[in-house]
């Protein structure tokens, strides 16, 4: 396996700008997510964080149209390189995703080289190519060592396995961006730490633009360069991620904040 | 012990599905083979040897023009399930088009499909077969047209349901994100959980669309004399019910067992295909 390419020097930016995303209740438009803008670059991590319900997926959503049935976006532009761009058109070419569920995020009845050759195609690969770059993208994610792995059925792999795969998959396209929407809820705190580290390490390496959804602050911590904090469908607070957990400036970041400590004051 | 190894234990096996899958199976082949598989010509008329017994040269003996009914059975086994199985392709490919379209894009033209499909459940088999009888005259074709017309708005619908519910899987939306096009989608994701199901409908709905053929041909509306049908037979066995009852008696048994046959490979398809079942089951 050849080293992947370094970062290219001049950073690519997927902005997102005035994101608005409403459904209708009794006639009326409520709206979900208010006045969403952020800019993600190539070769950093920005974290989309907040408690449940605050819009942060729906954001996610929005920014690839993919918003579930029933609501939509009614507002805002998405940019790359700062010329406006269809968000149907990013999928899988510009931007890659990781789903929060490995398990429910592959078809019960294709193997994972079936899904890798329908990513592949979906990206333009030719079969012979798609093959070859499967197996570099498993090797990608530790995954390699095993031949048997693109054969497997997803029920036959653990939930680690299956999110590493699903990583794979997003490589497979050489996107410059990856999604992920709360990409170790699922896992167990063994296999969170190892998510963590490849993504890391993706970006690092690869130069990824990197978009991740949580909730979990020791995430943020971990990962991020950049984060933005979600309420009630606004982004109310955002900036370097370092800043942010020195001084927080809004209730709903103290509030995460201090759910963070709680919580690893109680595990050490 | 090794990943597959222990799938494979974890397999069932035929279990119920061995008795009526043999007789549907038999059924097939004496349908595929035809007048082949017959010992006399079913056409064969011999006024000489009306209303023989059974014999060894005629098993079930003969009928009032003297042809012999085993041949006359076995031959009908062609035009009966052969007009079921076309109206089950047309059924099956009419309704999978209309329900995979109406369910996939959704919205108004989903809405309009829908309301179609309701103006066809409104109609009675029978009620479009005269219609179609009526209007175009007596025939296989006609009879083959009114079944298929009178039934794939059920299957557009099981159709659209089975897949607005694939519709919410997770890996529908992972594969959307991936960027896949929607017919792409369709084929590797939805179809593979529409298809069993669907199978499964359409073998219950095998004797009960044979009851439709043979029903109409009863009736003097499909197969006309002297085409050996099942139906056929038992019109013209009518007359002599109260002399020769035996005459309606082996076509009968004929339908009761090919009906019988498929509502039991049906059955047991489904509790093996439907997911649901499959889950209550715990296997």
């Amino acid at each position: 396996m050849s080293p992947p390419a370094s970062p290219p020097p001049c950073p690519r930016v997927l902005r997102a700008e005035t994101l608005r995303v409403e459904t209708r209740r009794d006639g009326a438009a409520v709206p979900l997510v208010t006045d969403a803008t952020f800019e993600l670059r190539t070769g950093e991590v920005l974290a989309l964080v907040g408690a449940s319900g605050s819009g942060k997926s729906l954001a996610c959503a929005a920014l690839l149209d993919t918003l579930p049935p029933g609501t939509r976006r009614s507002a805002g532009r998405v940019s790359l390189d700062g010329v406006a761009v269809a968000p149907a058109a990013l999928r899988g070419r510009t931007v890659a995703s990781v789903l929060q569920a490995p398990r429910s995020a592959f078809n019960p009845l294709r193997t994972i080289a079936d899904h890798a050759g329908e990513t592949g195609a979906a990206a333009g690969l030719r079969r012979a190519g798609a093959r070859a770059a499967m197996r570099e993208a498993l090797a990608a994610v530790g995954l390699g060592d095993d031949p048997r792995v693109p054969d497997l059925y997803p029920f036959q792999m653990s939930g680690g396995m299956l999110q590493r795969a699903m990583i794979a998959l997003a490589l497979l396209a050489r996107a410059p961006f990856l999604v992920a929407d709360e990409p170790t809820t699922d896992l167990d705190l063994v296999a969170q730490a190892r998510i963590l580290d490849l993504l890391a390490a993706l970006v690092r390496d690869r130069g990824l633009g990197l978009l991740i959804v949580t909730h979990d602050m020791g995430v943020v911590a971990r990962l991020a360069d950049r984060t933005a904090v979600m309420a009630e469908g606004r982004i109310v607070e955002g900036g370097d991620t370092a800043a942010l957990f020195a001084r927080p400036d809004r209730p709903e970041t103290r509030a995460l904040l201090a759910a963070h400590h709680a919580l690893s004051a109680e595990a050490s | 012990m090794t990943t597959s190894g222990s799938l494979r234990a974890a397999r069932p096996g035929l279990g119920p599905l061995a008795v009526p899958g043999a007789l549907a199976v038999a059924i097939l082949l004496l349908t595929l083979l035809g007048p082949l598989a017959a010992p006399h010509d079913p056409l064969a008329v011999d006024l000489t040897a009306r209303f023989e017994p059974s014999s060894l040269t005629h098993p079930l003996g003969t009928d009032h023009l003297g042809r012999d009914i085993l041949s006359r059975l076995i031959a009908g086994a062609r035009t009966t399930l052969g007009a079921v199985a076309a109206a089950l392709a047309l059924v099956v490919a009419l309704g999978l088009g209309v329900g995979a379209v109406a369910g996939m894009l959704g919205g108004r033209t989903d809405a309009v499909l829908m309301r179609l499909c309701d103006v066809f459940l409104t109609v009675p088999t029978f009620v479009l077969a005269l219609f179609l009888i009526g209007a175009f005259g007596t025939g296989l074709v006609n009879v083959i047209a009114a079944i298929a017309l009178s039934h794939w708005a059920w299957y557009a619908r099981i159709v659209r349901g089975l897949v607005l519910e694939l519709k919410t899987r997770d890996y529908v939306l992972a594969a959307r994100i991936a960027g896949a096009a929607p017919p792409t989608i369709f084929v590797e994701h939805v179809l593979t959980g529409v298809l069993p199901p669907l199978v499964a409908l359409a073998t219950l709905d095998i004797g009960h669309m044979a009851l439709h053929v043979a029903g109409l041909s009863f009736l003097g509306l499909g197969v006309q004399p002297p085409t050996p049908e099942w139906g056929v037979m038992i019109n013209e066995a009518r007359a002599f019910f109260w002399t020769r009852p035996l005459l309606v008696v082996w076509p009968g048994l004929a339908i009761a067992l090919a009906v019988l046959a498929f509502n039991r490979l049906g059955d047991a398809l489904r509790d093996r295909l439907d997911p649901t079942l499959v889950a209550e089951r715990g296997l």
